[in-house]
């Protein structure tokens, strides 16, 4: 470890120099790849190509299947939570700004009970409280829900969107109390009912404020999912946590599972990047 | 309306001498909060490192704090949890393997201060970071031409300057570590949430336990809040409100 550092160390300061004076080196400096940046990939590459050669992988082509399920599951849900979750959020959120107190109060409750709550309680209440509950009332057993709410995937999914409105409703109140009081004005002015002014000019005005942070509270959405897999859900972490049973293996299945989150998380904010810069500012 | 009276009848259960199991819940909220207190502490501390890292270190520590702060921000706490806990359990065996001696059990507590430590540092050092960048330019450069000396700086201008910008953010980290920890009820620690389940699997009444469970979270939330809304008024002392 020691003479490794000192090496990294040591080849970053010459590739400083080298960066500087050489023409290929100048370029991949000026395309943002520095010489040390070079060598760290190197090293990454190297770590990750060891973890392939020493650990033991074998189980993979055991589990492929498992495997795409459970990411198949995990996206799922976090598609559909987000998306759900999203359109609470903005009612939640407009309440609070302009809803009567008797809305608006509400609303406020309910952002700070999920807010200062941990998500796994609200999971373990829904699926073992409520889960407990539903069998005991008649009129619930013999309606046409019951098939849902014996499976956990329902609880799942109602305790994530619970969770995303809650968060992301707290962004939009920000956002609808932040778009400027004359462009709603002017809006008003040109004969716009409010209706129209809500879907014409608040509504994408608050929305275009609040990407940056929508793609932010998405990927921590993504980082909540594994959750799931506590009340036998199983998403692409529950996939690995049986793994790690079966194989009795520690490090490799948490390893290849951080990364496919690593590569997840990447996608998303590549994604809202994109969709940001598609949006004009003005 | 039967389940509203089973669930009063079953109130005696939240009592706090044994037949009633109010005093895990507390116990668990005393190791929750435990955890919670040490690991943000730990977090902070690794925090102001990072910061300091990335502000004023050279190419190759800003690129592995960098590499630092993005694996924990794009990977799942409960996965990181998983890792660090049997990581860190096994490098110290290791190296006591080394020392020659017998491997040991690492105390619960000690294990999830280190890695909600770690989780939280990588946030808290962004925090930080965007605070002491927040402040004017201005007030440092008039401070060098004082000629006050870097120490000065920072125990006069520095630190009192970023810390309007950087409480709301770090009271925000105060409330997810306490959250966080529930999370640490995976790995079989005893705190407040895996207490809440016993104590519910025990007894079959569920919605009870969850349901004092979510009081006492909230009970912590609020307090924090209204701790937190103190040490903010005291950190904006003196300057101008808008």
């Amino acid at each position: 470890m020691n003479d490794l550092s000192s090496k990294r160390t040591l080849s970053g300061t010459e590739g400083e120099s080298q960066a500087q004076s050489a023409g290929v080196f100048s370029w991949a400096a000026d395309k943002g790849f520095a010489l040390h940046r070079l060598i760290m990939a190197a090293i990454a590459i190297a770590i990750v190509l060891i973890c392939a050669a020493q650990m033991r992988w074998d189980w993979l082509p055991e589990y492929h299947e498992l495997i795409f399920e459970g990411l198949w599951r995990t996206l799922w849900l976090l598609v559909a939570s987000v998306v759900i979750g999203f359109a609470l959020a903005l009612p939640l959120g407009l309440v609070q700004v302009t809803g009567p107190a008797i809305l608006a109060a509400p609303a406020k409750a309910f952002c700070n009970v999920i807010r200062g709550t941990p998500l796994l309680l609200q999971l373990w209440l829904l699926y073992y409280g409520l889960g407990s509950v539903f069998p005991a009332i008649p009129e619930i057993r013999d309606s046409w829900l019951w098939p849902y709410l014996r499976q956990a995937w329902p609880y799942a999914l109602l305790s994530l969107t619970l969770s995303f409105a809650a968060y992301e409703a707290e962004v939009m109140r920000g956002a609808f109390a932040g778009v400027p009081k004359g462009e709603l004005e002017a809006a008003k002015a040109y004969g716009f009912t409010p209706w129209q002014i809500f879907r014409r000019v608040w509504m994408p005005r608050a929305i275009h404020r609040a990407l940056p942070t929508l793609g932010g509270e998405v990927v921590l959405q993504l980082k909540a999912t594994p959750l799931v897999a506590t009340i036998t859900v199983i998403d692409v972490y529950g996939a690995f946590t049986r793994v790690r049973q079966d194989a009795f293996l520690t490090y490799e299945p948490l390893l290849l599972l951080a990364f496919i989150y690593m590569l997840m998380a990447g996608a998303l904010v590549l994604f809202f990047r994109y969709m940001e810069r598609r949006i004009p500012v003005k | 309306m039967d389940i509203f009276s089973t669930f009063f009848d079953s109130l005696h259960l939240l009592s706090l001498e044994p037949p009633g199991w109010g005093g895990n819940l507390l116990r668990g909220l005393m190791h929750s909060l435990q955890i919670a207190v040490g690991g943000y502490a730990l977090g902070l501390l690794l925090g102001v490192f990072t910061a300091c890292g990335k502000l004023y270190g050279g190419i190759i520590s800003k690129d592995i704090l960098g590499c630092y702060t993005t694996i924990v921000r794009a990977v799942p706490e409960l996965v990181l949890i998983l890792l660090l806990y049997y990581a860190g359990t096994d490098v110290i065996n290791q190296l006591m393997f080394w020392l020659g001696k017998d491997p040991v059990n690492i105390n619960g507590l000690a294990a999830g201060i280190f890695v909600i430590g770690i989780v939280q540092g990588a946030y808290s050092g962004e925090v930080i970071r965007g605070a002491v960048l927040a402040i004017p330019q201005g007030q440092l450069e008039a401070a060098r031409a004082y000629g006050f000396t870097g120490w000065q700086v920072l125990r006069r201008i520095t630190l009192p300057a970023m810390l309007p910008y950087a409480i709301p953010g770090l009271a925000n980290l105060w409330l997810i570590a306490t959250k966080d920890t529930a999370l640490l009820a995976v790995v079989g620690f005893s705190e407040l949430t895996l207490e809440t389940r016993q104590a519910a699997g025990a007894t079959r009444h569920y919605m009870l336990f969850y349901c004092a469970a979510g009081v006492l979270y909230l009970l912590v939330t609020l307090i924090s809040n209204h701790v937190i809304s103190r040490i903010e008024r005291w950190s904006r002392r003196g300057i101008y409100q808008v």
